[in-house]
């Protein structure tokens, strides 16, 4: 194992597979030699030449419709969107294009490119820079929706989606980035999708937790064993494919769910995941299911109000107090 | 254009105005009393006031990331610019929009965007308003020469264009969008062409570059084109050749560009280059230009006060004002 932050695991992950196969490069908008606007990429340039990390114009509808024609021609195209409020922009590129591809030319074109974007609120960049779009992306068949919430996930799960050859859409938390943890130093390390991760064991109430609400859950589980409450945390890591066998085989054990997530809760992953064990598991709920997510509204600028729209820790276990 | 002495010292206030507001706000950025980001207009200030000075009250902006200098040209209120940059109940967006989305409606501001290149189709949507209500305002578009090759930029010139919108497409260039150079020599550039405006040809509207320094460069060429604009004449692209002083926002370490390229920019500052034009003509002398500055000073000092005691927004703010009018 070595420490890393998350943004340093993702950087080693494009680095390694690009060592191994001459067909995989960046693009995205100052990628290069600024290093990207959150230094994902940092060093990247230097090491592998303007060819293979490309700082492109602003031109964010180019840049994925290049990378799905890429992808379909041979290359693997990693691709950067600077923050997910910019989403929409090649919003046509990624549902009608990447994500369709495969299935209207009856299986026979590939589309093999990661779309890697910053998401997520929490450093004062207001309504159009701290978007959580997550659940866009999920509802789009043809797409894999990825969202690390460490560095070792971070970094193995790139290496997956870099191997995939469906198009990822790959979720990065902005504050996340600088959180050091420990990765497997084998190279041969990688993360497959669709398997979670229980990241606590508990038997009084699940907690299943997205990005930077499984820190978030993991402390709020912390506090509340002190108090003597037994809290099973899981991240699911990727929401497509969505591992369900794990999250209703702890609400069998536990007979109460709580969902956390950074999103705006109408329309959220989080009520995609309450649809799945209403239908698969409701006999094992001893109770209605809870979800702590942001209010419906955009992100507000000011600290004061951005730090009452973020679930925080005390709210989840307010929210787990309110279940017991 | 700008001719009367008191019209010629106005340009140079608003210019000064723009400086000290944003020498305040970079100060009190690095003090760590300014969440989120933020980009100056420091050393651009002759773009905006030469182009909001060419324009009516009930005409329309648009503005950007980059639109402190929009608003503080267009009159906007200092002391509710700087608690919105502060994030403060009193600010123009009630602390909800801050820095990159302050703006005056009343003022006929339609925002200011965190979207690089969103402003030019709401821009041709303004100039369909006047068509559709009859009314004789144009809107300034202003964009950076990064948004120039965004496909915004493509789509809503040419529909401008075909309709004879009353729009003026201000672009800014201060040959970066955050590292990438407008043009160079190599291989590493926005654009594959020197001058944003020979675009304008590909529309059929007039295009022209000016130097974006010389306030009366700006001005003169955008009271023409805003001429032309209200009297059905249609678009027309202005590309002003300008600098940033700073970083693309504040913290940018500016690996992109050599310090040399920094100061041969500064020798070229559009306020002390107009202030030695002014001083030439006798038009202003130095106690009347020390008074101005210190004039403006005040103001400026001002509004920070009012900003630094304003109270927070009351947390209950956060699921108001996301419909007009209240309610879902
Ligand atoms: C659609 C979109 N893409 C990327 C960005 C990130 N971004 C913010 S400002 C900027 C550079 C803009 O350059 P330019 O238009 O020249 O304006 P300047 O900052 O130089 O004033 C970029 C890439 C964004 N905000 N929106
Ligand atoms: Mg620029």
């Amino acid at each position: 194992m070595k420490k890393l932050s998350y943004a340093e695991a993702l950087r080693e992950a494009m680095a390694e597979e690009m060592e191994k196969d001459s067909s995989v490069f960046i693009m995205g908008e100052d990628v290069g030699i600024f290093g990207g606007c959150f230094g994902v990429t940092g060093d990247l340039v230097e090491r592998f030449g303007q060819d293979r990390v490309r700082d492109t114009p602003i031109t964010e509808t180019a840049i994925i419709g290049s990378a799905v024609g890429a992808a379909m021609t041979g290359s693997r195209p990693i691709a950067e969107i600077m923050f997910a409020g910019f989403l929409g922009v090649p919003m046509d590129e990624i549902f009608n294009q990447a994500a369709k591809m495969c299935y209207m030319t009856g299986g026979q074109a590939k589309v093999p490119m990661v779309l890697r974007v910053p998401n997520g609120a929490g450093i004062g960049a207001a309504a159009q820079h701290s978007e959580r779009t997550e659940a866009w992306f999920t509802h789009i068949p043809g797409l894999k929706v990825v969202y690390p919430s460490n560095a070792a996930d971070a970094k193995g799960l790139l290496k997956t989606a870099i191997r995939d050859d469906n198009p990822v859409m790959f979720f990065e938390h902005k504050i996340l980035y600088n959180h050091v943890g420990d990765v497997p130093e084998d190279e041969d390390y990688v993360v497959p999708f669709g398997v979670a991760e229980v990241k606590r064991e508990g038997s009084d109430l699940t907690i299943i937790a997205t990005g930077i609400e499984v820190s978030h859950s993991l402390e709020a589980a912390e506090k509340l064993a002190e108090e003597g409450i037994s809290v099973e945390v899981i991240d699911p890591r990727t929401l497509v494919p969505f591992d369900k066998e794990t999250l209703l085989k702890s609400v069998e054990k536990t007979g109460k769910l709580l969902i956390v997530s950074e999103e705006t809760k109408r329309g959220s992953f989080a009520s995609e995941i309450s649809a799945v064990v209403a239908e698969e598991g409701l006999f094992y709920l001893e109770q209605p299911i809870k979800r702590v997510c942001a209010p419906d509204a955009p992100v507000p600028f000011s600290s004061v109000l951005e730090q009452a729209y973020l679930p925080n820790p005390d709210d989840i276990v307010t929210a787990v107090k309110e279940m017991l | 254009m700008k001719e009367s002495k008191e019209e010629l010292v106005k340009l140079l206030e608003d210019m000064l105005v723009i400086r000290e507001f944003e020498t305040k706000v970079q100060k009190h950025f690095a003090e760590g009393e300014i969440p989120g980001f933020v980009h100056l207009y420091l050393g651009e200030e002759a773009v905006a006031v030469g182009a909001c000075s060419a324009l009516k009250e009930d005409d329309f902006i648009t503005s950007t990331h980059r639109g402190h200098g929009h608003l503080l040209a267009r009159g906007g209120d200092l002391k509710k610019m700087m608690a919105e940059i502060f994030g403060k109940a009193t600010g123009y967006n009630k602390g909800k929009g801050g820095s990159m989305h302050i703006a005056d409606v009343s003022l006929g501001i339609l925002g200011a965007n965190g979207i690089v290149g969103a402003g030019l189709p709401i821009a041709a949507g303004s100039g369909i308003s006047a068509q559709i209500l009859d009314k004789d305002s144009v809107t300034i578009c202003f964009f950076g020469d990064g948004a120039s090759n965004r496909g915004t930029f493509h789509e809503a010139i040419n529909m401008a264009s075909v309709w004879d919108l009353p729009v003026v497409f201000v672009c800014e260039n201060n040959l970066y969008g955050i590292s990438m150079p407008q043009y160079t020599n190599d291989h590493r550039k926005g654009q594959n062409i020197q001058d944003v405006s020979d675009r304008a040809v590909a529309y059929g509207i007039s295009g022209v570059t000016v130097d974006g320094n010389d306030v009366m460069a700006v001005n003169e060429a955008v009271v023409e084109a805003v001429k032309k604009a209200r009297s059905g004449g249609g678009p027309s692209l202005i590309e002003c050749k300008t600098y940033r002083h700073r970083g693309h926002f504040e913290g940018d370490p500016t690996v992109y560009r050599s310090d040399e390229e920094v100061e041969r920019w500064k020798e070229k500052d559009p306020i002390d280059r107009f202030v030695k034009i002014l001083k030439d003509q006798e038009i202003l002398d130095d106690e009347g230009y020390k008074e101005l500055r210190n004039e403006v000073k005040g103001r400026v000092e001002e509004a920070l006060q009012f900003a630094q005691e304003s109270p927070e927004p009351d947390p209950s703010e956060v699921t108001t004002d996301v419909y007009y009018g209240g309610a879902e």
